[in-house]
């Protein structure tokens, strides 16, 4: 198809598509309604389970079997991930050269790293308390870990990063999550049914029954996930580096491997 | 009494969904078409969100306010947009692996020369 | 008084994706969403939804820009493989 048709169909289409979204927009209920049926079930069941925060109850208690899915779509992706971005055989490891920072911006990003540490595993903890939970808590201590690559260099970066460990503690949150939710069978009740433990009190730290458990599995799976998202592309950015091989694909590529195998002999 | 038309922000989360597929089918760079479709799903939430909104209404978060003494917005479409923020990311990344194959083994992230190429 | 910020923006978003779209170069672009990024994240917390707004914050304005750099940086390194740098 050439360009020019591409266009065309993309502008017919489109201009279908808004009309009918438009259509729909007008009948939807009006912004800022009072009528929400399903919120106002779910706010009872939270308060009902001793869970402050409503959007954790809906996630880790209401609806943790669609927690569960939403988690192995992230496990999928990631494990997807590590595949497609191993060292293939036409590529090799360069070790980067240490690098000189800024005293100014070394000092700042070494002040913000335990903050901003601590505040993801805060986040993570007050989730079934205050805004906030696992998946929000995990991705904020996960990159904060990357400041010490702003603040110092890759190497160090890497020395407390051992990605292998990380890669076994998202596993093990995955299996954590799920052996919670069998729990509940062999307890006699259903999958991940919110029956086990002992509700608590409101609005303290070990509310909810199962909410906080599986809300640790989830920030744990998580913060491990981009932990090892963010170390397999800094690996491509920085580290691994085409050439030192034969490539049998195809042509094309074989020529560009080879100039840059030049180039990089030359330099 | 409110000041916001009652279509507005379907309409937004339409025109953001409708700019991010534009962007997506004359996209150049497949880098370029991942940053569109992380646009595209940032009007879903925007869609969840109003349609969870209610005049007036505080979050449904109770560490702080007595239960029952305010309206409060819908927690169940929260919770939807929420796991999908993160999820939808690491779907990104995803691609995003995928758009680094396709440069290391074709040499282009351009989608028209990648179409010549398989013929 | 907050009706009026929740239309401020919702305007932002629109105009902060529309840019996001237009910017062809990645690395630019990569930018324009972190500032979608935090723009949305106002608008959540502003809509009431303080849990998406930090998830938003985290993953929209560092975690996603930070991938897409990533991503440009290794697909222009083939062409100069010695570009020194970290």
């Amino acid at each position: 198809m050439s360009r020019r048709t591409r266009l065309w169909l993309v502008a017919v289409s489109g201009t279908g598509l808004a009309a009918l979204l438009v259509a729909a927009c007008l009948e939807l209920p009006p912004f800022g309604g009072s009528s929400h049926p399903y919120g106002e079930r779910a706010v009872r069941a939270a308060l009902a389970r001793h869970t402050a925060n409503t959007i954790a109850s809906v996630n880790f208690d209401q609806r943790a079997y669609d927690t569960l899915g939403e988690m192995s779509i992230l496990f999928a992706a990631v494990l997807g991930c590590v595949v497609l971005l191993r060292q293939a055989r036409d590529e090799h490891r360069a070790r980067p050269e240490p690098a000189e920072v800024d005293l100014p911006v070394r000092r700042y990003a070494l002040i913000v790293l335990p903050v901003a540490v601590v505040g993801g595993l805060y986040v993570i903890a007050h989730g079934q308390l205050s805004p906030g939970g696992g998946f929000q808590g995990g991705v904020v201590a996960a990159t904060a870990l990357h400041l010490l690559y702003l603040g110092a260099d890759y190497r160090a970066l890497e020395r407390v990063r051992p990605v292998g460990l990380f890669e076994v503690a998202d596993s093990l949150a995955v299996s954590a999550y799920l052996v919670l939710g069998l729990a509940g069978v062999l307890a006699g009740t259903a999958f991940l049914a919110n029956t086990l433990l002992p509700y608590g009190t409101f609005n303290t730290l070990s509310s909810g029954g199962n909410v906080p458990l599986l809300n640790a599995a989830i920030g744990m799976e998580v913060a491990c996930a981009v932990v090892v998202l963010l170390a397999r592309f800094l690996d491509q950015a920085v580290e691994i580096e085409q050439g030192n091989g034969k490539d049998d694909k195809d042509d094309k590529d074989d020529k560009e491997s080879e100039k840059e195998n030049g180039k990089e002999n030359g330099a | 009494m409110t000041a916001v038309p009652h279509v507005l922000p379907y309409l937004v989360a339409v025109w953001v969904f409708l700019v991010g597929c534009y962007g997506l089918a004359t996209s150049r760079n497949l880098i370029h078409a991942v940053g569109c479709l992380a646009v595209c799903q940032s009007a879903t939430y925007v869609l969840l969100l109003a349609v969870g909104y209610r005049d007036g209404a505080t979050a449904p978060v109770f560490s702080d306010i007595e239960p029952g003494s305010r309206p409060l917005v819908d927690p169940v479409v929260q919770a939807l947009a929420l796991t999908d923020v993160v999820v939808g990311a690491t779907v990104t990344a995803l691609l995003l692996a995928l758009v680094l194959q396709v440069s290391k083994r074709h040499g282009t992230v351009d989608p028209d020369e990648l179409s010549e190429l398989r013929g | 008084m907050a009706d009026a910020v929740i239309v401020v923006s919702l305007l932002l978003v629109a105009v902060t994706a529309t840019a996001a779209v237009a910017n062809r170069d990645p690395a630019r672009q990569a930018l324009v969403l972190s500032v979608l990024g935090l723009v949305l994240a106002v608008l959540f917390t502003v809509l009431q939804a303080p849990d998406v707004g930090l998830s938003q914050l985290a993953v929209g304005s560092a975690l996603t820009p930070l991938l897409i750099m990533l991503s440009v940086r290794r697909v222009k390194r083939r062409g100069q493989p010695k570009d020194g740098g970290r």
